[in-house]
């Protein structure tokens, strides 16, 4: 299977752990991922922005440059980029007025050709947790991980048609189709506190403190994620965890490549 | 040539704000056949209806036209004023220039242009105008009640009381509805099943009434004062007559399944009656659970029923029973949850509904009516209630208010209260609504005397912490964030209509909105009636109610199928269909669409030249035809004519408009 690829910044700079997994876990698959060319920007603002078409812009340009590749989907791996893409891509599809404006503005011809969907759909989808699951060569056995979900994938509901926003349950599937076990904690789709971490650090680190405690408490010995900017956030403020775990209480956080790369012994 | 009077109404302002009056007279007056055009402020008053049956003698009008409201509002109140007048009722025809002109237009020059060509269409009709004769229809005297709960019980007692004898249907195996399964009522807190029982017995005892429960409407046809009803009498697999209701089955039954009665919180057998004070207390089999149904094993209930009662073998039988009226009390559902994962519904014991509140409640529920938490057994402290669970909320639930829940959240905190001495609850509200009588006080009290706290705030997540619940809010008034510990949540669902109740429509012709709670025929002055003329609705399935309006209503209702049905014979209607013998070509396209059946074959004899010969022609029934007017769009040779509405008469309105 075919695919368009679109990394987006962060998977070349401080994510390139979850972009080098991805390609290597992608290939013991059988995938191919085909990285579109001179991608630029995301947009990253368009979660944001409510009445700005500005912001659409790029997303559009990237994803007519995608259409060109001719395969059927773009796959993204970055929450944020996905949500982006997702929701641009359904704007196009079903705004005509806005789809004219932008056309026109960009000299394209994109009507939303492409699906955007993200690594996880095509897991779950294309190739199937079972099948993954009879990949598999090194069980995660006993490992006992908390599914972390943040925001940018599952909402809003309308436009991301993710999961089931208050209940998902894909990261926990996936995490079986592993051998892992998936730790049940309340807070899996709570806020990490986004871009507060440079703004507003306080409320970053409660936000970030609330699911480390937790997951910890529920018995997780590290914390399963889909998005850099979620990572980096659950990252920063381990210290958070002293209360609970001590003073040297750490908890790993790892993409879900990384977890699907040590099954897969990539 | 014809004497035609107009008369155009203002409204009040309704339509003279919009519409030159005088230059609608004056336009009339010009018109061909009018004789005479005055204005009245309200036409439908006694002094309008005076005016125009003064002007029919004075002028010898023989045709009136009313320019005003739509003809739904005033036709039969125009009839019956010219018919006093000493014309044929069908002579008179109404131009709408409210609803279709005044109402819908603001500029008042193109209004009254629009006005204008309305009477002139009028006038031009009512020139052709034709004196049509209803006939005597005789009517069954007796009325169907559909649904077996308060309002369904309420209704069928009034009618009985009348004298009519009343069907009371019902799908379940006993009659009692949601108010069998509530504990106390407010605000007075009287018991629900110390009020409603009597009244079950009644129903039960009454030589009027016949119960015919596990049953449903399987298709309706007729009309009002003539309705043919088949019921489905769902294979009970006990014989009623045998059956003494001792309860050695139910007893003695291996198959336990969860109850509905119970909401899920206790078990029932699989031969079961819903709840102990059935009526009637006689058990059905549930077949879908039965392990002689499902395993071909087992007939424990056979063996030990002391008369034989149980009957494997029984089938559905359908009965087809003729009516004259029919009440619709078909109640309600509660809310699903199943978007609203964000209160833990369904993932942790504790979260409850209203409903199994009630059941918690209640002396004969599951904990015998100990409060206790479904998760330990234990009494709760503290208690979340959270409101407006599926109601006024546009984004995943319904946008209306389910009128109920409010009153019932500070019952279940003052019960609560009363249960557990030194407990608490915490009620999240959007707005307390307690528009009724007592019912203001009855909330104070729950707040000032038994330890409820309201917060106001949409609650975000429920989740467990330990073995309690955290529910997270906003506190709306403060802006702050709110994080309460409880040990158990309410949640108040909101009333949905009942699932089928689009499918129940369909059968009887009747319409609803756009949430399935079936429409009366007017909001505010025909409340219990239905556009579908003979068939009446009471309780929850017109609207969210609580039960003092419900039983208000089924009260109402009773009264309307009782003034029907005590008339001897009804009028019918003559603007039916007619054939014309010497068009009609029998090629039968009018019997292929008409919904009534009222078109059949018929032979007939004719002279051609000098032989007798027969041919096929179409015959309406005139019992049956509803006057739709499928069948006078379908004929090719034009020879089906709908009275009142004949294809002259309408080409005659075409040409007004538009020559």
């Amino acid at each position: 299977m075919r695919y368009s690829y679109y990394p987006g910044c962060t998977l070349k700079t401080k994510a390139k752990v979850y972009e080098d997994t991805t390609l290597q876990t992608a290939k013991a698959l059988g995938l191919e991922m085909v990285e579109v060319e001179e991608w630029q920007c995301c947009g990253a603002l368009y979660p944001l922005n409510t009445e700005e078409h500005f912001s659409l812009l790029a997303p559009v340009r990237a994803l007519s440059q995608a259409k060109e590749l001719n395969h059927e989907k773009m796959v993204t791996l970055c929450a944020g980029c996905f949500n982006v893409f997702k929701r641009t891509n359904k704007a196009m599809r079903e705004d005509g007025e806005l789809r004219r404006k932008i056309n026109d503005y960009l000299e394209e011809d994109y009507l939303g050709e492409v699906d955007v969907v993200h690594y996880l759909e095509v897991l779950k989808k294309d190739i199937g947790f079972t099948a993954v699951a009879e990949k598999v060569k090194k069980k995660l056995e006993g490992r006992k991980i908390a599914p972390y979900y943040g925001c940018l994938l599952l909402k809003p509901r309308n436009e991301m048609d993710f999961d089931d926003v208050e209940n998902p349950t894909i990261f926990e599937d996936f995490l079986s189709a592993l051998g892992a076990t998936a730790v049940e904690y309340p807070y899996k789709t709570e806020c990490c506190g986004s871009y507060l971490s440079m703004a507003n650090e306080e409320v970053a680190e409660t936000a970030v403190g609330r699911i480390l405690k937790s997951a910890y408490k529920s018995g997780a010995e590290a914390i399963m994620v889909a998005c850099p900017l979620c990572k980096y956030n659950l990252e920063e403020y381990q210290k958070q965890l002293q209360d609970v775990a001590g003073e040297n209480g750490k908890m790993s956080v790892l993409y879900f490549t990384e977890l699907l790369a040590e099954a897969l012994d990539v | 040539m014809k004497r035609i009077g107009v008369f155009i109404c203002w409204c009040g302002s309704n339509i003279a704000a919009t519409v030159d009056i005088d230059k609608t007279i004056a336009a009339a007056k010009q018109m061909p056949g009018v004789v005479f055009a005055d204005h009245n402020k309200y036409t439908c008053s006694e002094l309008g209806q005076d005016m125009v049956k003064n002007a029919i003698k004075e002028h010898q009008l023989d045709r009136v036209v009313i320019g005003a409201c739509s003809p739904r509002m005033h036709e039969n109140t125009f009839r019956k004023t010219v018919e006093a007048a000493g014309l044929n009722p069908y002579y008179m025809e109404i131009a709408n220039i409210r609803e279709q002109c005044s109402w819908v237009h603001k500029d008042k020059e193109t209004a009254t242009g629009k006005a204008i060509s309305l009477v002139r269409t009028a006038v031009a009709k009512a020139a052709r105008n034709e004196a049509l004769f209803s006939t005597e229809m005789p009517i069954e005297r007796r009325a169907l009640v559909i649904g077996g709960g308060i309002a369904g019980i309420q209704a069928a007692l009034d009618i009985a009381e009348t004298g009519f004898e009343v069907d009371l249907l019902e799908k379940e195996p006993s009659i009692g509805g949601r108010m069998a399964q509530l504990d106390k009522t407010f605000p007075t807190l009287d018991c629900s099943a110390c009020i409603l029982t009597p009244k079950m017995v009644d129903v039960a005892q009454h030589e009027k009434i016949r119960l015919i429960t596990y049953s449903e409407v399987e298709k309706v046809e007729g009309y009002v004062g003539n309705f043919t009803v088949t019921i489905r009498n769902k294979a009970r697999s006990v014989d009623m007559e045998k059956c003494t209701g001792c309860g050695d089955c139910m007893n003695k039954c291996p198959q336990k399944v969860s109850s509905e009665f119970e909401m899920g919180l206790a078990e029932r057998r699989a031969i079961y009656t819903p709840f102990p004070q059935a009526v009637p207390n006689k058990p059905a089999i549930d077949r879908a659970t039965c392990r002689w149904f499902t395993q071909e094993k087992c007939r424990v209930c056979e063996k030990i029923c002391p008369t034989g009662a149980i009957d494997y073998d029984q089938v559905d039988e359908f009965i087809t029973q003729r009516y004259g009226a029919i009440v619709v009390a078909t109640g309600f559902d509660t809310h699903k949850l199943d978007k609203y994962g964000e209160y833990a519904y369904g993932k942790h014991p504790d979260v409850i509904t209203s409903l199994e509140m009630e059941r918690l409640f209640n002396a004969s529920g599951p904990t015998g009516g100990k409060l206790l938490r479904p998760s330990n057994g234990k009494p709760p402290k503290n208690v979340a209630f959270i409101q407006c669970v599926g109601s006024r909320d546009k984004a995943k639930g319904n946008p209306y208010c389910a009128k109920i829940c409010c009153m019932y959240t500070a019952k279940h905190a003052i019960l609560l209260n009363e249960k557990v001495p030194g407990s608490k609850s915490f009620v999240f509200y959007i707005d307390v609504r307690t528009p009724g009588k007592d019912y203001e006080e009855f909330y104070n009290r729950a707040y000032e005397q038994h330890n409820a706290t309201y917060i106001k705030g949409n609650v975000s997540k429920v989740f467990p912490d330990g073995d309690q619940l955290v529910v997270r809010s906003v506190d709306a008034l403060s802006g702050a964030l709110v994080e309460l510990v409880v040990d158990m949540v309410v949640l108040a669902t909101s009333v949905d209509a009942r699932s089928d109740a689009k499918d129940l429509a369909q059968k009887l012709s009747i319409t609803t909105n756009a949430h399935k709670f079936f429409n009366e025929a007017h909001p505010k002055l025909r409340p219990v009636e239905t556009q579908t003329a003979g068939i009446f609705l009471a309780g929850v399935c017109q609207g969210p109610k609580d039960i003092p309006e419900t039983v208000a209503q089924a009260s109402a209702a009773a009264v309307k199928v009782a003034s029907l049905l005590s008339k001897e014979s009804l009028k019918s209607n003559p603007t039916i269909a007619e054939v014309d013998q010497k068009r009609c070509s029998g090629d039968m396209s009018c019997m292929a669409v008409c919904p009534y059946g009222a078109i059949s074959e018929k032979i007939i004899e004719e002279r051609r030249g000098r032989e007798t010969v027969t041919r096929k022609i179409a015959e309406v029934n005139t019992a049956l035809c509803q006057g739709c007017g499928a069948c006078t769009v379908a004929c090719r040779p034009g020879a089906i004519n709908l009275k009142g509405f004949t294809n002259e008469q309408i080409l005659a309105e075409v040409d007004a408009i538009c020559l």
